[in-house]
């Protein structure tokens, strides 16, 4: 058996004030798949401090680039050229190396290739709207893509999501993991959004909105976007935590 | 003395009713950046040990079955060892995972995975785990991921003792994570968003 100082450490219970509520009445749809009775609350275990890891071998040289992902041999998709890129790390601040991201989002015209979908906006031959990515040594990660569309969404008689992009994230273990959405700074319809409005806090919902980077523009070819993730952190082990002069 | 301060988690956002195009897309039609999805296999050949399927859905508070949900297993081998271990070397592709995705089913709200038994997970110096498995939804309504675990009637003994059981207050609820075991090797295990069944969710 494992001694104990072979252990990884505990991961810090969640924030609950930067998630959204799960119950969220004005968006509908949480109304009946929310749980009603509390979540139990438990340390992580083994189970949870440990994860998948992906090897960098799965990642395709377009994974990245969702412009020419699905495009035809010499095309690539419509819409607002844009780098998104940012850095994943821990709530220690540290970068977390060598994790999947996968992403995806409407195209241009707010519509998404599903066949669930009855938007009446075109489809864009072009644009698949998936991509997916590790992040490298340093916990940085970019990807090549189009500003996805606002679309309206059957929640209210007149609702209107946000333009945004998906986000999943793996980090290193299982108490990480992580689905959520990144939008874009100067988006009327943010503050607009029942999705966006299930979270409480101000400033976790700030966290979401991706600033323009004018510096990591590229000349005649496309804008930038920042978008930075905290996840989880371990508990720090009394070595770490101690104050420093001691 | 220094305080520790922490940076505030990124907030979690519903994975909406398209999550299929980013984790599962060729289960979505599309073939753009791999030929099969991600978890679609645990390589449960590669480790060996007792077969299992699992099959459940999830259900809604009216008691409908979501059809857009998404499912992920973890879990250990049949040894009781999460295929990461202590290293941190990326896993071959030959390899057992211990991770598996699965999106319900469209039309019927079905979910399947096919996999191995784990073993005893290790929980402290002194004590394990009994056998589980740990399940995570998403879905369209699902605001942050849901993850609960699944446990194995016929390990009533390591169920008993199993830290994380033995922690609820209301025994009644227990069962909610057992799975039905429906014949030799298959499992069924349907999850409860809301109701009379709500199904123990928890929040590690």
């Amino acid at each position: 058996m494992k001694r104990k100082d072979e252990m990884p450490n505990r991961f810090l219970p969640r924030e609950k004030h930067s998630h959204p509520l799960a119950y969220f009445p004005d968006y509908k749809s949480s109304i009946k798949r929310s749980p009603q009775k509390e979540l139990l609350k438990f340390p992580t275990t083994p189970s949870e401090e440990s994860g998948p890891v992906f090897s960098p071998s799965i990642i395709g040289e377009l994974d990245n680039n969702l412009i020419l992902n699905h495009a035809d041999d010499g095309k690539s998709a419509i819409g607002q050229r844009l780098l998104v890129f940012g850095t994943v790390r821990d709530q220690h601040g540290r970068p977390i190396p060598d994790t999947l991201i996968e992403v995806w989002q409407a195209n241009a015209g707010g519509r998404y290739r599903h066949k669930n979908e009855t938007y009446l906006a075109a489809l864009d031959p072009n644009f698949g709207g998936c991509g997916r990515m590790m992040t490298d040594a340093n916990g940085n990660y970019e990807f090549h893509t189009i500003m996805p569309g606002a679309y309206p969404w059957p929640n209210g008689p007149n609702s209107w999501r946000p333009a945004h992009i998906h986000f999943s994230l793996f980090g290193e273990a299982f108490a990480q993991r992580l689905i959520t959405q990144m939008y874009f700074e100067g988006d009327p319809l943010i503050g607009l959004c029942p999705i966006v409005a299930a979270i409480q806090d101000e400033k976790a919902v700030e966290r979401l909105i991706a600033p323009l980077v004018m510096e990591k523009t590229v000349p005649m070819d496309c804008l930038a976007y920042r978008f930075d993730v905290v996840l989880r952190g371990r508990e720090q082990t009394l070595f770490e935590n101690r104050p420093e002069g001691l | 003395m220094k305080k520790n301060t922490l940076l505030e988690e990124t907030a979690s956002q519903t994975a909406g009713p398209y999550v299929h195009i980013g984790c599962v897309p060729n289960f979505a039609g599309l073939q753009t950046v791999t030929k099969t999805d991600l978890g679609n296999s645990l390589n449960i050949d590669a480790f060996g040990g007792q077969e299992i399927t699992i099959q459940g859905k999830v259900y809604d508070g009216d008691g409908a079955s979501v059809l857009d949900a998404l499912i992920e297993i973890w879990q250990a081998d049949g040894f009781g060892i999460y295929p990461r271990g202590n290293t941190d070397i990326a896993m071959p592709s030959n390899a057992y995972t211990g991770w598996g995705r699965c999106a319900s089913n469209l039309e019927t709200g079905e979910f399947i995975f096919k996999t191995i038994k784990p073993g005893k997970v290790i929980f402290n110096q002194d004590q394990y785990q009994a056998p589980h498995i740990t399940f995570w939804i998403v879905a369209r309504g699902i605001n942050i991921g849901l993850q609960t675990r699944m446990y194995f009637a016929e390990e009533a003994e390591a169920n008993k003792t199993d830290p994380v059981l033995s922690s609820i207050k209301d025994q009644s609820r227990v069962q909610t994570l057992i799975a039905e075991k429906t014949s030799n090797g298959n499992y069924r295990f349907d999850i409860h968003l809301q109701g009379a069944q709500e199904t123990i969710f928890f929040d590690f």
